[in-house]
């Protein structure tokens, strides 16, 4: 039946639309947004959260649909926002070329760093897929070539980049561009995760054992998985110093990644738009939650208040500690659609609790 | 050869705080199978509130260096069993939760800290007689780093104490080895979680005190940088194994401050990084852990 | 004869898969009932089912108590003692220490495990790792001897063991049937047909025959067909 699958793609399309008409509308939202939606400043922290949206679904892929929990999801990201970074500032290659040559290597260190950690399984990848990623950030902070700048990070030269890109003007030209950024993450993990390649994920991650009684061999499958997802990153962090202008070692801790974890749980891991909305709610809660402490109300209240609600952090720590405890299903269980069982609860048994097994 | 002495003796040193740290998180991870991401900042709370009481007590330097590793040890047990009986208890059966759980309260705990004390770093105020060094074979040895080596050696002393020869620790051994099991020959292993999170942060909290000491100041991500090595360490020697930690401890501490030195600086922390890989690849139990 | 446990309408469900179906049976207060079947039935679950170390629906009464929303230690506390199949010692710690861990009450029955199994004796500081399969079984059995229960679920304990041994294990079971009752699961007949009052007979996952021991075993044909072997080939294995 066709005409209820296309009405199924309304909210989305409709959001989109929406998304994609902000820059013309002087609305103004005090307190949450820094200033009118048409600013530079707005669309840009709006541009954050909607590359955030992309590489939070982007490792949704592995934990919320192929239940891989992997500590290195980063390091994808980390290599689109320095190999970009370094082929236009110290190569002063063009753009597309070095989008491209992020792409390449995003790609090629996801099927090597895949293809030995996916020999083992649960807290060993987890713990190889963490290794490798602090690899790659010693590498960026000791900058071996004086390619990376090191602890400073590295700014971006814009001689290369597109003049539509490059103003606090054409913010909002780095807005579309991260709108369909995340619009293409979206399409290609929906084409993915519905292929057959897909319920084989799904199926990886019910019960692995079971997938290969099947006669499927889950190694392969795991790797497209991976690769799919790092490359996904990748392209995130290629957008991502466009938008931000540089290069910096934050994005290339172990913290950047668990950051990643909180977004997809607090979004509601294994439903797509429930990840990309925990990416963008978190973004925009650390971004603009700093500024919370400034807010006449709170300014005024005792240190032992003030001091924790000062701290984005803080806020996001406890809403989290929060969502996993009563809302396993993240944000997006919140929101009742009638839809086939996809979401990954963290399992409830249905039976009365058993000890010790 | 008086630098293979010095080397060695920091590389001893860092392996001792690693191990500090490790020895929590293998005994935790081990029993209840939790990946604990709270222990960086149960150390940051150690480092801190033994920064506090060594900056505000007015007594012998030694002294306050005890009351302070005291006070950050015992804050650190005391936090530690307040989530463990609060929120990871509640989450049982749920072991991603569980570990996720940790992971909040990391990030909120440090950013308590940040909020109240500021991300700069606070300047330890380390006593005299530990900057001070004793030529040993033609090296200049700090005093600190053998106190830290000290500290090590007596928790490993106390740890391996407590698990052959109390009850408990008997319990945990066992627990470690088969948790189904314990439960069914009557025996609540939920006490051993408690106490062990408890015990943990204690060494946590112990090696955050002597951290800030060790590296003459605090930040609010002193614990996420060694969190790191913690984990490594844990996972060569084996998860679950008290001795496997120390001993890995002490090739890691080893193998980063030489290699640093021979090689480059950053080649040591990459080197780490590639003996995991390989330790996973080829003896995913680690040293002395349970065969997988 | 009265009854010291007593499934009503049990079923475990474990990955989505039905393991047991509306079980029902009970357990006399005296004596070794039989829980037999063919291989992968049930019989096990079922143990683990009243040890509340599987997710089970029904109702579960020992000694006129509910369990079956009880915790396991406070199962074992209540006086159930768990053999399980493949002893399950723990391998890392000695002989003693397994031992000691089953402590309950004040007074342990060392007096009753020395006696029972005087092989374990010199062997108190060995782990239990080095152990033969044989001495592991009776430091299995020994563990649940030391208190004082009133209800002992033994799965397989002669599981893997040479003839020789098998009987000594039967020696030792029969010897402590006289006065605690016993749930056993087990695949020897001749075991069975030598302790065996009573009878279960499970098949995937249901109850299909609930019956005397000895009729059971005396009726080649009724074991051919709800076992799959004769008395006869099962004594020899």
């Amino acid at each position: 039946m066709r005409i209820p699958r296309l009405l199924g793609w309304a909210p989305g399309v409709v959001v989109v639309v929406l998304l994609a008409l902000l820059p013309w509308s002087a609305l103004d939202v005090p307190g949450v947004l820094p200033g009118p939606l048409d600013s530079p400043g707005t669309l840009q922290v709006l541009a954050v959260c909607l590359v955030f949206a992309g590489l939070a679904l982007s490792y949704d892929v592995l934990f919320g649909f192929t239940g891989l929990l992997s500590f290195g999801h980063a390091l994808y990201f980390a290599v689109g926002v320095y190999v970009t970074a370094i082929a236009l500032t110290r190569w002063h290659w063009a753009l597309l070329p070095s989008a491209g040559l992020a792409l390449g290597c995003g790609l090629v260190v996801a099927a090597l760093v895949g293809a030995v950690s996916l020999r083992v399984r649960g807290i060993a990848f987890a713990m190889v897929t963490l290794a490798f990623a602090q690899a790659g950030s010693v590498l960026v902070v000791q900058d071996p070539l004086a390619v990376t700048g090191g602890e400073q990070g590295l700014g971006l030269d814009v001689g290369k980049v597109p003049d539509a890109f490059i103003g606090v003007l054409n913010t909002r030209n780095l807005y579309w561009l991260a709108l369909a950024l995340a619009v293409v993450v979206f399409l290609v993990v929906r084409l993915v995760t519905t292929s057959p390649a897909g319920h084989v994920w799904a199926a990886i991650r019910e019960n692995e054992q079971r997938v290969t009684v099947l006669g499927l061999r889950s190694y392969p499958f795991k790797l497209i998985a991976f690769v799919v997802a790092s490359t996904l990153a990748t392209l995130c962090g290629v957008v991502y110093v466009l938008v931000v202008g540089g290069a910096s070692v934050g994005v290339t801790t172990a913290d950047f990644t668990l950051s990643l974890l909180v977004m997809v749980v607090l979004g509601g891991s294994g439903v797509r738009w429930g990840a990309m909305l925990g990416g963008f709610v978190y973004m925009l809660l650390d971004q603009r939650l700093g500024s919370l402490a400034g807010v006449g109300g709170v300014a005024a209240l005792p240190g032992v208040l003030r001091v924790p609600l000062s701290q984005p952090l803080f806020l996001l720590g406890v809403l989290f500690v929060l969502v996993v405890m009563f809302l396993p299903g993240g944000l997006a269980s919140l929101v009742r659609i009638r839809r086939t069982r996809r979401a990954r609860d963290l399992p409830r048994r249905p039976l009365p609790e058993a000890e010790g097994v | 050869m008086s630098t293979v002495l010095v080397l060695a003796v920091t590389g001893l040193g860092l392996g001792a705080l690693y191990f500090l740290i490790a020895s929590g998180l293998s005994l935790i991870f081990g029993l209840m199978h939790v990946l604990n991401f709270a222990h960086g900042a149960l150390l940051a709370v150690g480092a801190y509130l033994g920064w506090w009481v060594a900056s505000h007590l007015d007594v012998a330097a030694g002294l306050r260096l005890l009351v302070a590793a005291a006070v950050g040890a015992v804050t650190a047990a005391a936090l530690a069993a307040l989530l463990e009986l609060g929120l990871v208890r509640r989450l049982y059966q749920r072991e991603i939760a569980q570990v996720l759980v940790t992971v909040g309260v990391g990030l909120a705990l440090v950013a308590l800290l940040q909020g109240i004390w500021g991300s700069d770093p606070k300047t330890y105020p380390v006593p005299h007689w530990m900057v001070e060094t004793t030529t040993v074979g033609g090296a200049a040895i700090p005093h600190g780093r053998l106190v830290t080596i000290a500290v090590g050696l007596v928790v490993l002393g106390l740890f391996v104490l407590f698990l052959r020869r109390t009850r408990f620790g008997l319990v945990v051994r066992a627990g470690v080895e088969n948790r189904a099991m314990v439960t069914a020959l009557g025996i609540d292993v939920r006490r051993a979680f408690t106490l062990v999170f408890a015990l943990g942060g204690a060494a946590a909290g112990l090696a955050g005190a002597l951290a800030g000491a060790y590296f003459g100041s605090v930040t609010p991500q002193l614990g996420s940088s060694l969190l790191i090595y913690a984990f490594i360490v844990v996972v060569i020697g084996g998860l679950g194994s008290v001795t496997g930690s120390a001993i890995a401890a002490v090739l890691v501490g080893l193998l980063q401050q030489f290699t640093n030195y021979y090689a480059a600086s950053g080649i040591g922390d990459l080197s780490v990084v590639l003996l995991l890989a390989v330790v996973l690849l080829v003896r995913p139990q680690g040293l002395l852990g349970r065969p997988v | 004869m009265n009854h010291i446990l007593s499934l009503a309408d049990v079923s475990v469900q474990v990955a989505g898969s039905r393991i047991l179906h509306d079980v029902s049976f009970t357990v006399a207060d005296r004596g070794v009932t039989a829980l037999l079947g063919r291989n992968g039935v049930g019989k096990t679950s079922t143990l683990l089912a009243v040890m509340g170390l599987l997710p089970r629906t029904g109702t579960i009464t020992f000694a006129g108590r509910r369990i079956d929303r009880t915790l396991t230690h406070r199962i074992v506390q209540a006086g159930i003692g768990y053999v399980p199949e493949d002893r399950e010692v723990f391998a890392g710690l000695s002989v003693a220490e397994n031992l000691r861990l089953a402590e309950r009450d004040d007074r342990p029955r060392y007096d009753l495990v020395d006696e029972l199994f005087p092989d374990l004796l010199g062997r108190r500081r060995q782990l239990a790792g080095t152990l033969s399969g044989g001495q592991q079984q009776m430091l299995s059995l020994g563990r649940v001897l030391l208190a004082d229960n009133e209800l002992l679920l033994v799965d397989e304990p002669t599981k893997g063991l040479a003839p020789q041994v098998v009987k000594q294990v039967a020696v030792a079971l029969a010897r402590i049937a006289q006065h605690t009752p016993v749930l056993l699961v087990e695949q020897n007949l001749a075991v069975v047909q030598r302790l065996a009052r009573h009878a279960v007979v499970l098949n995937q996952g249901r109850v299909v025959h609930d019956g005397d021991a000895r009729e059971l075993l005396a009726d080649a044909a009724l074991t051919q067909r709800l076992l799959g072997v004769s008395s006869g080939e099962a004594a020899a294995r």
